[in-house]
């Protein structure tokens, strides 16, 4: 047995050797030097480049008429994606949060499976089924309704990459509060439509805006599975993503930039709401 | 043969009855998941099954697919690796130490989560460019990065940077530092104390927090679109493919490679839920 060193008599806090203070630095050193890199800088640039024409060329940029319409249109698929993905999120965490039964744990694997697959496969698969080609494609061009290179396309592919967000964050916020508030007001005589809406969405509100708020980025960024199943028709079906990749590969950086320091706005907002709904919905110690 | 169809349409009607008697959240659960999720993998399935194995033998094996499965997959887990290692230094500089604009660093971890991926390419191919703020640096050492794959590998490690660091930090908040100490007392060294102490529960996290990222980076379309040259045997990545098989109107090539990539894609899906099963048991 190895004789164990005597204790220190003034408490268990150990100063450190000097080596210490020194390796503490290094790892700062290397995490500071790491994240400038690879995140801070590349941040840095979106602002430098879309002001390096000066003010003139950002809002000449900004009031571009393909670039209105993919603003525009970009708004709406988000806004109709966020909104059916909240749907199906409450649904599904009412459904699953309060019951056991088998086939649970896949049931909620499944409803993550769209965030293991490419968002390039997800557009493919909507273009198998909606396409031309595909197994709904006849019967659609006979109704004369178009889906692919088409706005439900596009908010289809928004949706399938988007789904998991609101059901995964409110569901373990429904668990942890548990059923007694809502078997009160079902006693008391609500019905269970006015036991939702008065008990038990008041009860997960902060975890739901901090879940719309995830979902609302991923949405309006969504690149892959759009680019596929829009065609990327300037004017037409182009989101903003698209219209910032459209204008890198014309060698339209003003553009590209000017675009893309909007979409860094919104991640920032997102970041900061993020930040403090999170910390309001108590989340500060839950892993994410 | 009409027997077994029979009980088929007698099962079903029971099936489609009970559905009936499921309660509103159920029913909407079960409708939207098959019109937005099982709808689509199942068009891609039946497809894929629909051809000559043959043939999808011939797609899946030919060389330009072969070599966008190599750069997918090895850069990924280069990129996994790189965040595995970075991942684990960077929770606890978060977690350990207190200096100057941590909680900045700490907030800007989420950076790659909130902004389009198209954005993130973007800015990446001009900051590695030969004439970019790091890519000018690095051009007169020999090391071009935007347009080779070494740029696929930067865009991959920015995309999936997040996964690790947040899975270990949330493991080493909760790990006393008491332990440690303990372990220092008993004469431990530094290198022990931590190969001895600290890995063994922090290792579900990082495995965990690794394969989210290769599965991430795999997948990655936009980033990597824009800051890669797209060159068969050189840098084209396995969904830039299908993209362009897409773009020619092939959609046999497409369905083969796309169910090759959904294939796997599901296996690395299982290995993280046994990896968090692992570490609920071990946790």
């Amino acid at each position: 047995m190895v004789e164990p060193p005597p204790l220190p008599i003034d408490g268990p806090r150990l100063p450190g050797p000097r080596s210490r203070v020194w390796r503490q630095w290094l790892l700062i050193g290397f995490v500071v030097i790491f994240l400038t890199l690879v995140l801070l800088l590349p941040a840095l640039n979106i602002f430098v480049q879309a002001f390096r024409g000066g003010l003139n060329g950002f809002l000449t940029a900004l009031t571009n008429p393909p670039f209105l319409h993919a603003a525009g249109l970009t708004l709406m698929a988000a806004a109709i994606a966020v909104l059916l993905n909240t749907i199906f999120g409450l649904a599904a965490a009412v459904a699953i949060a309060h019951h056991q039964f088998p086939g649970r744990t896949l049931l909620i694997s499944i409803i993550d499976l769209p965030f293991s697959i490419s968002p390039v496969v997800a557009g493919l698969m909507l273009v198998l089924l909606y396409g031309k080609n595909g197994w709904f494609g006849p019967w659609l061009e006979g109704h004369q309704i178009k889906v692919i290179f088409a706005l439900p396309g596009i908010i289809m592919a928004t949706v399938f990459v988007t789904m998991p967000f609101i059901a995964r964050e409110v569901m373990p916020a429904l668990e942890e509060n548990g059923t007694e508030q809502e078997q009160a007001a079902l006693t008391l005589g609500a019905t269970p439509w006015q036991t939702f809406w008065r008990v038990t969405l008041p009860s997960i509100r902060w975890s739901l805006l901090y879940s719309l708020i995830l979902c609302n980025a991923r949405a309006m960024g969504e690149f892959g599975a759009v680019a596929v199943v829009s065609g990327n028709i300037i004017g037409k079906t182009q989101t903003l993503p698209l219209y910032v990749w459209e204008a890198y590969v014309g060698y339209d950086t003003q553009a590209a930039y000017s675009a893309a320091v909007l979409l860094a706005c919104l991640a920032f907002i997102t970041l900061i709401a993020k930040h403090f709904v999170g910390r309001w919905a108590g989340m500060r110690h839950k892993s994410h | 043969m009409a027997k077994t169809f029979q009980n088929l349409v007698s099962t079903l009607i029971t099936r489609l009855g009970s559905l009936g008697r499921l309660s509103w959240p159920w029913r909407i659960t079960w409708l939207y998941l098959t019109v937005v999720l099982l709808l689509p993998i199942a068009a891609l399935v039946l497809r894929a099954s629909s051809l000559d194995l043959k043939d999808i033998w011939a797609i899946a094996t030919n060389p330009v697919a072969l070599s966008a499965y190599n750069v997918t997959f090895t850069t990924g887990l280069s990129a996994a690796m790189i965040n595995g290692l970075a991942g684990v230094v960077i929770a606890w500089v978060l977690v350990r130490y207190e200096f100057p604009g941590r909680r900045l660093l700490d907030a800007a971890i989420d950076l790659p989560f909130a902004i389009p991926t198209a954005v993130a390419g973007l800015t990446l191919s001009t900051i590695y460019s030969d004439a970019g703020w790091i890519g000018s640096w690095l051009a007169p050492l020999g090391i071009k990065v935007s347009f080779t794959r070494l740029g696929v590998m930067v865009a991959m490690i920015f995309i999936s940077l997040p996964f690790v660091v947040r899975t270990v930090q949330s493991v080493l908040q909760m790990l006393e530092v008491e332990t440690e100490e303990a372990a220092w007392l008993l004469g431990a060294s530094d290198w022990q104390t931590f190969r001895r102490v600290l890995l063994p529960p922090l290792m579900p996290a990082i495995l965990t927090g690794v394969a989210q990222g290769f599965s991430r980076a795999v997948g990655e379309y936009g980033s990597v679109v824009i800051i890669s040259g797209n060159i068969p045997f050189r840098d084209l990545i396995a969904p830039v493919l299908i993209y362009q098989h897409l773009e020619e109107f092939d959609y046999t090539g497409a369905t083969v490679i796309g169910t090759v990539l959904l294939l796997i894609s599901l296996a690395i899906l299982v290995v993280i839920n046994l990896l968090q099963a692992l570490g609920h048991r071990y946790g």
